[in-house]
């Protein structure tokens, strides 16, 4: 995994609340056994007029101009603005892989849904939940195109107005993204601990390891 | 000392290690796998020279991409085919128990586990799948999780996770004629909203829950991730384990009289606080229909489709407006006049063998309506299609005119053939009406299968409550 420690970045509003994972990535290209090539059909029936396949060639599809990650103020956009619960509904973590695959590093909204908060985590992607009123002077803040810089370390970020907005996370997970780490590898550090675990379970619950 | 809820107790059933912070690891007991969200988890594993922890505590079946119709054909779309071969390949690789796609057993994981006593009380159940929260119907702690967490659980059998916060939903009276667990918990979800359960898991309590059947219990655990909650719980009574007691992964002998009375602990205690507690009258509960693209945007069936002009919060009212264009409906019309195209009533929400007879009773000797292109009923899986023609239903259906397929997952998400077509409107016993769900530009109304056959018949929704016979 890509560790994050620190992000200056272009940002692009989705001013839109309950952003669901189907609408992130849609079914179709869920049928996919790989992990990466989602990019393009990030927001797929949002950002084309057409309707998206698997293996389609997206590169001579027609484009929604409306659609803000199509705007040209917003091209190599790395962070994303939105609003309360993003990311409801479908478990996929095919949703970050297509944020993360499309260029997205990092965000924020005023709250995610719990599953797709989690699956960030897992593919260096910054989920950032900040209060209703800092989003809505984020969604204004002046000029189209404007740039945020987010540092995991100090949990902090700054506006073109030199502001600086702090955000909450968990030490665990910051620990985590600030090095990249691989989840398995640590829980298997505890791997004595489940044994006993086992162990002590089946007294309780032997059902549970007849097999 | 107070009382521990039911999440409570099955949380400290399983921590192995709590860290400082707070953050523990979970201990797995069951993990049910499904083609769509595993190929890249088993391939994590290859790549790492890694095992399953312990094999036989997964339990995989595939149910997205399977046709419902000419099964022995196989499946044309080759996408599609090479993922449920990927399952089966992986499956036998690593030596994980698999119901394959002409295994009478083979139907939607969330149907299957439950049937075959594969996820029980007092188990933590994990899938890569958001609707896993049915199993906790049974008093399990049941969630989803994504790809790299189901990676997870096959490497340690473990998960790492922080505890959620306590939210009891209790539903009190008793419902109407009509009104069933999916106009229950659809009508929760429009009271706290989809993002009303976000970092909860909620317990639903109350005299109607308690008078569910476990399927009906499952209903309204299935939608527990729809009001924003990873997990849903139920209680453990005699309905609970009533319904386990024989099914062929339940223990059996000594075993079982050990599992019973560990299960009947099961419930939250008396003095127990929650976080947060929602009360709902279950006599004020009417048959319910979504009118919009997001499960909150709800109402009961006599009402109108809402005006977003009455709409003081400005994101709230954006979408509501947004909702009403994509489902091209008109505030303040009213919702029996709504017409339809097509029918769906399957899903992990609706697809059990009291659901088909809820469908079946209102369809039955009728025929459906010259408008609708398309009825269909998708059983949950190959012992529910089973049961229902030994109760000779599928007769009842296919004479209403209603197409009688094969199990899966189908057009509640349409990964497979079955799905809408721009502009068509559907009313399914599925559990999301988001934009494109069942297939690009399809409108979808989300209610029971007994509104969904009744709308069937009449060709637009009509109030269930107000048939002869209710």
């Amino acid at each position: 995994m890509k560790p994050f420690t620190r992000l200056t970045a272009l940002v692009a509003p989705l001013d839109r609340a309950n952003v669901d994972t189907d609408a992130i990535i849609p079914k179709q290209f869920l049928k996919s056994i790989r992990r990466s090539g989602f990019g393009p059909f990030l927001f797929d029936e949002w950002r084309y007029l057409d309707r998206g396949e698997p293996e389609m060639d997206c590169t001579h599809r027609p484009i929604n101009p409306d659609f803000v990650l199509n705007k040209p103020e917003y091209q190599g956009v790395e962070i994303l603005l939105t609003r309360e619960n993003f990311g409801c509904g479908s478990s996929r973590e095919h949703a970050p892989w297509a944020l993360e695959d499309f260029g997205f590093r990092a965000i924020i909204a005023t709250s995610f849904a719990d599953i797709f908060y989690n699956n960030c985590f897992k593919n260096g992607l910054l989920p950032i939940v900040l209060d209703s009123a800092i989003v809505d002077d984020l969604f204004h803040e002046q000029g189209k195109g404007y740039q945020l810089t987010i540092d995991l370390e100090t949990q902090t970020i700054t506006t073109p107005s030199a502001n600086t907005i702090s955000f909450e996370i968990d030490s665990a997970r910051k620990y985590r993204l600030l090095n990249g780490l691989d989840d398995i590898a640590l829980t298997l550090l505890h791997a004595d601990s489940i044994k006993a675990y086992e162990v002590e379970r089946a007294k309780r619950a032997p059902w549970l390891f007849a097999d | 000392m107070p009382g521990k809820t039911l999440y409570d107790k099955l949380w400290d059933d399983h921590v192995v290690y709590t860290d400082e912070d707070g953050s523990a690891l979970i201990y797995i007991d069951r993990q049910l796998v499904h083609e769509v969200t595993s190929p890249q988890a088993f391939e994590g594993l290859r790549l790492a020279g890694r095992q399953p922890w312990r094999r036989s505590r997964n339990l995989a079946v595939a149910d997205h991409n399977v046709p419902t119709t000419d099964r022995d054909k196989g499946i044309a779309d080759p996408i599609s085919r090479l993922q449920v071969e990927t399952l089966d390949q992986n499956c036998t690789e690593f030596g994980i128990t698999e119901f394959n796609m002409t295994d009478i057993r083979q139907g939607i994981v969330h149907v299957v586990g439950p049937e075959q006593g594969a996820t029980l009380p007092g188990m933590t159940v994990v899938c890569g799948d958001s609707h896993t929260s049915t199993h906790g119907a049974s008093g399990a702690l049941a969630f989803g999780i994504g790809t790299s967490e189901v990676e997870h659980v096959l490497a340690t059998q473990c998960l790492v996770q922080k505890k959620a916060k306590n939210l009891l939903i209790k539903v009190e009276g008793q419902v109407g004629p009509g009104v069933t667990a999916k106009d229950i918990v659809l009508a929760i979800i429009g009271k706290i909203g989809t993002a009303g359960g976000n970092g909860y898991t909620i317990e639903f309590a109350g005299s109607a829950i308690r008078a569910l059947s476990m399927e009906g219990r499952m209903t309204v655990c299935n939608m527990a991730i729809e009001a924003g909650a990873r997990a849903g719980l139920i209680g453990v009574d005699e309905i609970t384990i009533d319904y386990y007691r024989d099914r062929p992964f339940a223990p059996k002998g000594s075993d079982w009289f050990m599992a019973e009375r560990l299960w009947r602990l099961l419930h939250s205690d008396a003095d127990a606080v929650f976080d947060k507690v929602v009360e709902l009258d279950a006599t004020q509960i009417k048959p319910q229909v979504t009118w919009g693209t997001s499960p909150e945007l709800v109402v009961p069936v006599d009402a109108s489709v809402p005006d977003p002009s009455l709409e003081t919060d400005p994101v709230k009212k954006e979408s509501m407006l947004r909702a009403l264009q994509y489902m091209d409906l008109k505030a303040g019309q009213a919702i029996t006049g709504i017409y339809l195209d097509k029918i769906f009533i399957g899903s992990c929400t609706n697809s059990r063998i009291e659901d088909l007879r809820a469908a079946a009773e209102v369809a039955k000797g009728k025929k459906i309506a010259a408008n609708i292109k398309l009825a269909m009923v998708v059983p949950g899986s190959g012992l529910v299609k089973q049961q229902a023609e030994a109760e000779g239903l599928d007769k009842v259906f296919i004479e209403a005119g209603f197409e009688w397929r094969d199990p899966g997952c189908s057009m509640c998400l349409a990964m497979n053939a079955d799905k809408l077509d721009p502009g068509e409107r559907c009313a399914s016993t599925s559990n999301r009406n988001f934009e494109g769900r069942q297939g690009y530009g399809g409108r979808t109304h989300l209610v029971s299968p007994a509104m969904a056959a009744a709308a069937a018949i009449a060709g637009h929704f009509v109030d269930v409550s107000k048939l002869s016979g209710n």
